[in-house]
């Protein structure tokens, strides 16, 4: 019966979100029975009608100083509501190691004389900034906001790829994916209870004030961001605008006896947190890179005074090196107690000689990462690299081993996408948004599904030419944001006047 | 409100006004030379460029030679089309939309998206697709709709005040430029041309009970106290917007050098006879453009220095 799935073809090992050789997966039902009424024409017809809303509202992201609409697909990835908990769980079990390990490596170091952790791991990372030794942020928190990116590997098995905890971006596509599917598949999206996403900002307010230094009642927050010109400007600006707060480039700021103040018309005004989306090096350069115009001269003494709380904290980024991951789930045994709830992914160590020499046996079939990498760069696939790439690699790790890492080639499961006027299976990642307020890890239901769109691609990274997905997480009967909806009064009902 | 942001609603308030006038200014000049046999083309074009505001260096630079035959193709790519000439509406929009971008989290999502869709077409190519006279009905409209959504959406805080402040001073400043080229012209009937190209032509036949003089077009263009696109209007609500911001009802005279300049030049434009003022008609818009030039070098001293750069000198680095 079917027909808009009608040969979509699996294959090969890498598991299907939507279905099991021939049969569809429970989650999916809804969603086929629905898209099965529509005819290919009318779905490319609400495909460009996506596109054009994209562009018109301005929805862009940045390569190379081009604005370019960030790439929606129209067909959402559906998550049910037990495999998300597990997903919860795990985010918020994760994010409180990470609290505890990045309070521990800049201060006492507990965790290196328990023998947990190498402290050489720590200090030869290059995003640990001795600058943020001692520093006490106000409520304890340091990761205000996460992106942990996961993948589902090929048992569907969610798993751990890599921890953001620096200015991990992409919110603002989960929020503005959710409107356009929702005008764009109306049907559809009736046919579903799907957990909402919108509250997000006020989350992240909420999270924000709360980390205010002691003592201000009515603090000042604000967005700081590199200027227009960065690649992630569009959710620099909607943070803001949902926040209601202001957004400042590093020139609008300026410190002045141990505290942050904005220009502005009326003088300078006080300004008590910074939701800061300038990178850790460009911040001060009074502390880092001298001639950084992006920062602000004087704001990490600032944090230091206690005056301004900077968010996320300056330094998280020893957090996010690959090698201190291949370290979480030890960290998590030893300052929880607990098991990881989701795993991570098998990884070698090239630094340590053993894994290096199995490394270096099997590099053609690994992949092979930079430690201090982002955005898919420096990442070698060896199964996919030539003779020529995989010698220059092996030169590279062996000339400096601690910073590269090697995994298998796990093959992210797929997810059906519309490429090129048809449906085909396409790999996905997820980065779910965990917003910490200091009393509890809040996870927004959903998070970002970026999409490679390329056949058989495995790098989802926009600036790799992915793509992203609507993500919905269903709700089961008692999810909590929905309920409010239910009550209606009957009213009086007061005749609008000259009609006849 | 940020002093930077303050800075492109100011601008955002200009630009828009200025696409908008300069498409109604080309709309007038470009019927003219079509309805107007007698017109002498070349001469057209050239005072229409230096009432524009355009250098001859300037022009040389993009291929035009005003001290030649200018074609009134290339005033329109100058002042229209090309993206490059800084004058042109293609970039006049470009940089509303650019000061849009900037100061985005602060306006409201229809105005944004007003401003968005209207600069798109730049970009795609289907702006320069757009012939005369349709092309300047189009950015008249789009200019509606953006002045339209803003009045509908915005609060009337700080930010209304700049963009009001904004507009204003550029309606001066344009519609003194219209007065201007009007004056220049040789044809008959530029002056019932440029009433239609302000929208006013019906409102002028009305107020004046159908008797159509030039004195009487030039009076209600730069005096009409109830004409929303006369300068003295445009001035007087500059200055009610200078008022607004400050926010200091003085005793005596005013503290603020923009309110100063901008009230000045209202007053001495209401106060002297209007033979005076059209005698020499060129001479007096320039000196307008003058002031609006100096009243938005001291609002910016004002309002928007705070957000100059600060270089930080980096000590053994």
């Amino acid at each position: 019966m079917s027909t808009m799935f009608e040969g979509y073809g699996t294959g090969g090992p890498a598991y299907d979100e939507m279905f099991d050789g021939a049969e569809l997966r429970p989650p999916y039902l809804r969603m086929r029975d629905s898209l099965d009424k529509m005819s290919t024409p009318e779905l490319i017809s609400r495909v460009e009608a996506l596109q054009a809303s994209y562009l018109d509202q301005g929805i862009t992201f940045d390569i190379g100083g081009e604005e370019r609409a960030m790439p929606l697909d129209i067909l959402p990835r559906v998550i049910e509501m037990d495999t998300w908990t597990t997903i919860e769980r795990g985010l918020q079990q994760r994010v409180q190691a990470l609290e505890m390990l990045l309070a521990d490596v800049y201060d006492a170091g507990h965790v290196f004389e328990d023998g947990v952790l190498p402290r050489q791991v720590i200090t030869t990372s290059s995003h640990f900034h001795r600058q943020a030794a001692t520093i006490r942020p106000a409520n304890g928190v340091r990761v205000h906001v996460s992106g942990i990116d996961l993948i589902r590997d090929n048992n569907g098995e969610f798993r751990v790829l890599e921890d953001n905890v620096r200015v991990p971006s992409g919110v603002s596509y989960v929020m503005t994916s959710r409107r356009a599917i929702s005008s764009a598949l109306p049907e559809t999206i009736a046919q579903h209870r799907i957990r909402p996403v919108a509250g997000y900002p006020q989350k992240l307010l909420a999270a924000l004030r709360a980390a205010a230094p002691a003592g201000v009642a009515d603090p000042t927050v604000v967005v700081l961001t590199p200027g227009v010109y960065n690649g992630a400007y569009f959710e620099h600006t909607l943070l803001a605008r949902t926040m209601g707060v202001e957004l400042v480039e590093g020139r609008d700021l300026v410190c002045r006896r141990g505290e942050v103040m904005m220009r502005t018309t009326k003088g300078l005004a006080p300004v008590h947190v910074i939701y800061r989306r300038v990178d850790d090096e460009f911040l001060d350069p009074v502390h880092f890179l001298a001639d950084s115009m992006l920062g602000c001269p004087g704001l990490i003494d600032a944090a230091r005074a206690g005056n301004v709380t900077i968010a996320n904290a300056v330094g998280n980024g020893v957090a996010d090196d690959k090698l201190v991951y291949t370290y979480m789930p030890d960290v998590i045994r030893y300052y929880l107690n607990e098991e990881p709830v989701i795993r991570n992914v098998d990884t070698w160590r090239c630094g340590e000689p053993d894994h290096l020499a199995e490394v270096m046996d099997r590099l053609d079939e690994l992949v092979l990462k930079p430690v201090d990498g982002s955005g898919g760069k420096g990442i070698v696939i060896g199964p996919r690299a030539s003779r020529e790439e995989l010698d220059e690699l092996r030169v590279k790790v062996i000339e400096d081993p601690r910073s590269w890492i090697a995994q298998p080639v796990v093959q992210l499961s797929t997810v059906p996408t519309f490429v090129d006027g048809e449906l085909g299976p396409r790999h996905v990642d997820l980065r779910p948004f965990a917003v910490n307020d200091g009393n509890r890890v809040w996870v927004l239901p959903g998070g970002l599904t970026r999409v490679a769109l390329g056949k058989g691609e495995l790098i989802v990274n926009s600036s790799r030419g992915g793509g992203t997905k609507d993500t919905w997480v269903l709700a089961g009967p008692t999810a909590p944001e929905q309920q409010q909806q239910q009550q209606q009064q009957s009213r009086n009902v007061v005749p609008v006047e000259g009609v006849e | 409100m940020l002093s930077r942001i303050a800075e492109s609603l100011f601008w955002i308030g200009r630009y828009i006004e200025r696409a908008d006038d300069t498409a109604r200014i080309l709309d007038v000049q470009t019927q003219l030379l079509l309805e107007d046999a007698a017109v002498d083309e070349a001469q057209t074009c050239r005072d229409l460029l230096s009432c524009m505001g355009i250098e001859p260096v300037d022009a040389a630079e993009a291929g035009v030679d005003m001290f030649g035959a200018v074609t009134i193709e290339q005033v329109l790519r100058l002042l229209a089309y090309d993206p490059q000439s800084p004058s042109s509406i293609a970039a006049i929009i470009g940089s509303a939309r650019e000061s849009a971008r900037g100061a985005r989290e602060t306006l409201t999502v229809p105005l944004w998206e007003a401003i968005n869709t209207t600069w798109r077409p730049i970009p795609s190519g289907h702006f320069e697709a757009l012939r005369p006279p349709y092309i300047f009905s189009w950015v008249r409209e789009r200019a509606a709709l953006i002045n339209g959504t803003a009045d509908a959406t915005m609060t009337r805080d700080e930010g209304w005040q700049f963009i009001m402040l904004g507009r204003n001073i550029e309606r001066a400043d344009m519609t003194s430029r219209l007065v201007a080229t009007t004056a220049l012209s040789s044809g008959a009937g530029q002056w019932t041309s440029a009433l239609r190209a302000s929208g006013a032509y019906d409102a002028f036949l009305r107020t004046y009970r159908g008797i159509e003089t030039d004195r009487a077009a030039a009076e209600f263009l730069l005096l009409d106290r109830l004409f929303p696109r006369s300068v003295v209007f445009a001035l007087d609500r500059a200055e009610q917007a200078l008022v607004n911001l400050t926010g200091d009802p003085r005793r005596a005279g005013f503290q603020d050098e923009a309110q100063r300049l901008v009230g000045r030049m209202r007053a001495e434009l209401e106060y002297r006879s209007l033979s005076d003022l059209v005698e020499d008609l060129p001479d007096e818009m320039e000196r307008l453009q003058r002031t609006c030039a100096a009243a938005t070098d001291a609002i910016s001293r004002r309002y928007f220095a705070g957000s100059e750069a600060l270089a930080w000198k980096g000590v053994g680095a």
